[in-house]
């Protein structure tokens, strides 16, 4: 079974890295940018499944980071254009979101349950309505990106390079993911998961632990929302949309919640399943919804959780 | 006479129209094992959570060495030094024993803002949560996952878990609740030795456990302290007989 894992990792690794190549050698271009979308999707889906999986705070609306993210490139690429480069803006989209995430966190956590999952989509849905009344920003029409955020002597505009940055950045999260689980701080976050009252008569401090995971999952998502924003060159309100938070929640499930590689996995079966159905019919979701009612009643660990370890 | 460690004041809490918490007034010494007993419904449980910070008091105080902590919340005390067993048991389910305690022991060393370095890779926390384990009688289970453990084996890993936060105070709510003859037997030997090292204020039913453990046992009936004293005391108390053992005594 270790086998199996490391070989099933091997095989993914390098699948992802030699992508590129393969599309152009198939003559296929055009899926290395449906391949970054899937890796943009994934890294947006991991950072739910930060907030879900591992802490068990069901948000609905992680939604709010991804556009939030995507705006502070569309518009800094109007108000600033100086700071419109790759090593400011990304950095700058995950500290606003970041920082957002600490306000929204702070009054939403105190509540619970299904509390916490309107509150939290009750947020996103006040950021959609302030977008689509922001004529300034281009309203419910979005912006256009002239270019995407240069980075140093890199084509970004070349796919493939883009393609190598996101997969840089996705693998950088994922490294982190992989420690922040092991670490005191994740042990104690998996606790909360299971006991909260429990941890509190402990001695933890809940509050903190979960506005923190919530602050970082939060600047993920931005994260995400900025290289999206970047991919297709166009952004809008539609980003905060309660769909898009559903969407990643559906990718979290059927990945695997709380499993490292979930959230990848769910973004790659999901845009695969898309990508397939819907040649045969306009009507595809009814054939996800079923796929994702066999995931929940058949591996309840997701697709991710048919390879991964035991949790412990 | 050493000095109260844990000390309330006219402690008040009602739920609706009942008033589960009635003046309570109580003093436990420190070092000494105080036991609380009552007859079920007599508010014992809700005693326990206004002085672990769980519940908040409608009126009243609670001092823990001198210090006014009713306002602090259960994680506040906890740091002070307050340590409670559920009457319910309240485990990490999907954690292994040893991570169970080992997570306790984390909140009291160090701080838990570290996100990179791997916590397994703590000897000290595995080995102090190995010896904590040893002496509640779990050693051989620390691999196990929690939600395995027999109802018995749970009761012994919230002693553990108490344990762990190295606490000054021991808030044990019915630890042989459910416990067979032998599992019972076991506990008030582990509670023997405990005894001295902490102070405990023990919540019990088994009156056999409390007249041997106890120094001194307060009665707690509708939410009202009707008697403290000593084993022979309370023994000898006319009130408790009618309020309490009385009962026992007809059943």
């Amino acid at each position: 079974m270790r086998l199996l894992r490391y070989a099933v990792l091997a095989a993914v690794c390098l699948l992802a890295l030699a992508f590129p190549q393969l599309a152009t050698w198939a003559d296929q271009e055009f899926y290395i940018s449906v391949a970054s979308r899937v890796l943009i999707w994934g890294l947006f889906a991991t950072s739910l499944n930060l907030l879900v999986g591992m802490g068990g705070m069901v948000s609905m609306g992680h939604a709010a980071f991804f556009g939030i993210g995507a705006y502070v490139v569309g518009i800094t690429a109007v108000e600033a254009p100086q700071w419109s480069g790759a090593l400011l803006v990304l950095p700058l989209a995950v500290l606003v979101t970041g920082a957002l995430a600490l306000v929204i966190g702070a009054i939403s956590l105190r509540t619970r349950g299904v509390y916490f999952i309107m509150i939290t989509l009750a947020f996103a849905q006040m950021l959609f309505y302030v977008f689509i009344s922001l004529k300034g920003y281009g309203g419910d029409d979005g912006m256009q990106l002239l270019a995407r955020s240069p980075l140093g002597s890199l084509k970004m505009a070349d796919d493939t390079v883009f393609y190598y940055l996101v997969l840089a950045l996705l693998a950088l999260c994922l490294l982190g993911l992989a420690r922040l689980r092991d670490s005191r701080f994740g042990r104690v976050l998996a606790g909360i998961k299971d006991n909260e009252a429990r941890m509190e008569s402990l001695g933890y401090a809940t509050f903190r632990f979960k506005l923190t995971a919530f602050v970082i999952a939060g600047g993920m998502g931005g994260l995400a929302g900025a290289l999206m924003a970047n991919q297709n060159g166009y952004l809008s309100p539609n980003m905060l949309y309660w769909d898009q938070s559903g969407t990643a929640l559906v990718m979290v499930i059927l990945g695997g919640l709380g499993s490292l590689w979930g959230g990848l996995a769910g973004a790659a079966a999901f845009l695969l399943l898309e990508e397939v159905l819907a040649a045969f019919t306009p009507h595809w979701q009814i054939i996800l919804g079923l796929v994702l009612l066999g995931v929940v009643f058949f591996a309840p660990r997701g697709l991710a959780g048919l390879f991964a370890r035991k949790p412990r | 006479m050493s000095a109260p460690l844990l000390e309330t004041h006219a402690l008040c809490k009602r739920f609706g129209g009942l008033l589960a918490t009635d003046s309570v007034s109580l003093s436990v010494r420190r070092g000494e094992c105080h036991a609380l007993i009552g007859p079920n419904g007599a508010g014992k449980t809700t005693l326990i959570g206004q002085l672990s910070g769980s519940l908040r008091p409608d009126a009243g105080v609670v001092r823990f060495d001198g210090r006014d902590v009713t306002c602090l919340g259960a994680h506040q005390r906890a740091m002070l030094g307050f340590a409670r067993s559920f009457q319910i048991t309240s485990i990490l389910n999907d954690f292994s024993v040893l991570d169970n305690v080992g997570v306790a022991l984390q909140a009291v060393s160090g701080s838990s803002f570290a996100f990179w370095r791997p916590v397994a890779a703590e000897t000290a926390l595995s080995t102090e949560a190995t010896a904590i384990l040893d002496k509640v009688g779990l050693a051989g289970l620390a691999s196990r996952r929690a939600r395995d453990l027999s109802h018995g084996e749970h009761r012994q890993l919230e002693i553990a878990l108490a344990l762990a936060t190295r606490p000054q105070l021991m808030l044990l709510d019915e630890p042989m609740a459910g416990m067979g003859p032998d599992e019972s037997e076991r506990m008030v030997r582990l509670i023997t030795e405990l005894k001295g090292r902490y102070t405990i204020l023990l919540v019990e039913h088994d009156m056999d456990a409390v007249f041997r453990l106890a120094d001194r046992i307060s009665v707690l009936v509708a939410g009202r302290v009707i008697a403290t004293g000593t084993v022979d005391e309370i023994r000898a108390n006319d009130a408790v007989k009618c309020a309490y053992l009385g009962e026992e005594e007809v059943d």
